[in-house]
């Protein structure tokens, strides 16, 4: 609950209760839950056979996640093998959005410093939290959604009908997710469903086992360059940016900047690139293999790529690079990205600030040690739950204490009020539980 | 609502903290995004003068629904010829504050340019006080 960059969680009975409106999709939560109770949905994997054609785009960070001995030929035979016809690696887009990135910043529309719409996690943090930076986020489109154009365009122009074609994205992160399923800037998503990325992992993993030694492996025609491998990377965009650029990730790292960047403590800056995880997406959330081996991989597979990149998609298709100038003229983001500040109390001023004041008298009770067991993230978090009506006072179990002492409240009442926030199991001996005494989940 | 913040001569470590407070303040009171920014970096500026130059202040900010007023008052060396200080570049800063990336001469003039009302007054040997005042309806000058 207390990792939530944007306090979005509160615990009620016993589970984890998220505000929609706060959520900025970064999967924190997901990754420490100690009970894994927190689910990022998937499409279901049987989806992609409603489509006569059915391309994976599959993120670099994917072939990172595996050791050197498997290759990338190996993980895109298993691929086909289980039931994609084309497999794409989404990073063939991120050379064209490099050289867009470059006039973008020489155009009217670039505020400085320019903020990458790279991550959705960020542009979404960006929107709720720091809604006076929205005109500095880059209206381009990411890679995904420029390989995905591409995808769509080349194979309709090979004859396919476009309700034929299934695109789905191998996601490392829930924050992708939520830019197909939710798109900030664009009405609807080119790309049909997702996978998760620890999912496929599963199914690549087994696919390569089983296979063993009469293994087939396709040879695979299409090889990105050095920049592209590592476009997702941290340093990936701001290594190629023009003048002054800084690259962070990890989303406290970002916020803490974003928070001087906003009272201009922060000058003179042409480019930065912010990423929601700790090494960009080598870190994402459903990733499987460690973040920093997988940097390492990528790394060498660069090395070993160098500048340039082959793209024979197929026989029959036209590559990339063909369609420039058709994906130049759909790069920018086609609707404009609007701030839903969190912070606010009240839409009526007058009336945020008697909320505000009340919170400020809650808070003279409140101990401010933000231990988190009234079920809100921090102190103030409770005070403002308090004055918006959704959170009473006596959860505090400070102010539960001083009550009981002044007899105020009877210790009955007090129990109540606890086990409605953590629910009733936690009052229960439990000897299966992670360290107890019979350790069994 | 009142908010008072002590500021230490010197301490350019934690020069801002008065600013990032008052910037979730107003945020939490739905002022609009440009107002804020103007609040923020004039209030910047100004703690950052009572940190290099001052030996120490305290930042009071009252707001209510018209408009926010923000008064720093210090205990420092004060400003001999205001009109001098409030032209565009002049610096006292020393070296040592400049390599830090301070002191580039812009703190007053940049606080009246965006200030709805700005009023400096001080006392060589004592110290200076500035009383900072923005509209928060957006009937901005």
């Amino acid at each position: 609950m207390r990792v939530c960059p944007t306090e979005a969680l509160r615990v009620i009975d016993g589970k984890a209760e998220l505000i929609e409106d706060r959520c900025i999709d970064c999967g924190e939560c997901f990754r420490v839950c100690p009970v894994h109770a927190i689910i990022i949905e998937q499409d279901d994997f049987s989806k992609i056979f409603d489509y006569k054609h059915r391309v994976a785009l599959v993120p670099s960070v994917l072939m990172g996640q595996f050791p050197d001995e498997i290759s990338d030929s190996e993980i895109y035979s298993v691929l086909q093998d289980v039931g994609f016809t084309w497999v794409y690696e989404v990073e063939h887009g991120a050379s064209m959005l490099q050289r867009s990135q470059l006039e973008y910043a020489q155009s009217e529309d670039a505020n400085k410093p320019v903020i990458s719409s790279f991550c959705p996690a960020i542009v979404r943090l960006i929107q709720v939290k720091f809604p006076s930076l929205v005109d500095n986020i880059m209206l381009l489109r990411p890679p995904l959604d420029i390989s995905a154009i591409y995808c769509r365009k080349v194979l309709v122009e090979d004859g396919a009908r476009e309700d034929e074609i299934g695109i789905f994205y191998v996601t490392p992160c829930a924050a992708k997710i939520a830019a197909v399923k939710a798109p900030v800037g664009e009405g609807r998503s080119r790309i049909n469903g997702v996978i998760n990325m620890d999912f496929i992992y599963n199914r690549i993993y087994k696919g390569i086992k089983q296979k063993g030694k009469e293994k087939v492996v396709l040879p695979k025609r299409s090889h990105l360059n050095s920049m592209e491998i590592q476009w997702s990377l941290t340093n990936g965009e701001a290594n190629h940016a023009k003048g002054r650029s800084l690259a962070i990730d990890e989303v406290h790292n970002v916020m803490e900047f974003l928070e001087k960047l906003e009272s201009e403590e922060i000058a003179e800056i042409d480019f930065l690139e912010l990423r929601a995880c700790d090494q960009s997406c080598a870190g994402g959330v459903l990733t499987t293999a460690n973040r920093f081996l997988t940097v390492e991989r990528l790394r060498n597979r660069a090395k070993r790529a160098g500048d340039n990149a082959t793209d024979e998609p197929a026989v029959s298709l036209k590559s990339i690079a063909e369609y420039e100038p058709y994906l130049k003229r759909h790069i920018r983001l086609s609707e404009e990205i609007k701030p839903r500040s969190m912070y606010k109390l009240d839409e009526d001023m007058a009336k945020a600030m008697r909320k505000m004041q009340r919170a400020r008298k809650v808070m003279c009770y409140l101990p401010g040690v933000d231990c988190g067991l009234c079920g809100a993230p921090s102190c103030q978090a409770l005070a403002e739950d308090i004055v918006q009506k959704k959170g009473s006072i006596s959860q505090c179990v400070f102010v539960q204490k001083m009550m009981e002492q002044t007899k105020t409240l009877d210790t009955d009442h007090a129990y109540r009020i606890m086990e409605r926030v953590w629910g009733r199991d936690k009052f229960i001996k439990n000897c299966k539980k992670k360290g107890a005494d019979h350790e069994s989940f | 609502m009142n908010f008072e913040y002590k500021v230490d001569g010197g301490d350019f470590a934690r020069a801002g903290y008065a600013s990032s407070q008052i910037k979730k303040v107003l945020k939490q009171l739905n002022v609009d995004v440009k107002i804020i920014k103007r609040v923020v970096v004039c209030l910047y500026e100004a703690e950052v003068n009572i940190v290099a130059h001052a030996y120490r202040g305290t930042i009071h900010a009252s707001i209510d629904t018209e408009k926010i007023v923000m008064r720093l008052v210090d205990e420092g060396p004060g400003i001999p010829d205001i009109p001098l200080a409030m032209q565009k570049g002049y610096s006292t800063a020393s070296p040592a504050v400049r390599e830090m990336g301070f002191g580039a001469g812009m703190g007053l003039p940049n606080i009246d340019f965006n200030a709805d009302k700005f009023e400096i007054t001080s006392e060589v040997g004592q110290g200076t006080t500035l009383e900072i005042t923005m509209n928060l309806n957006g009937q901005s000058s």
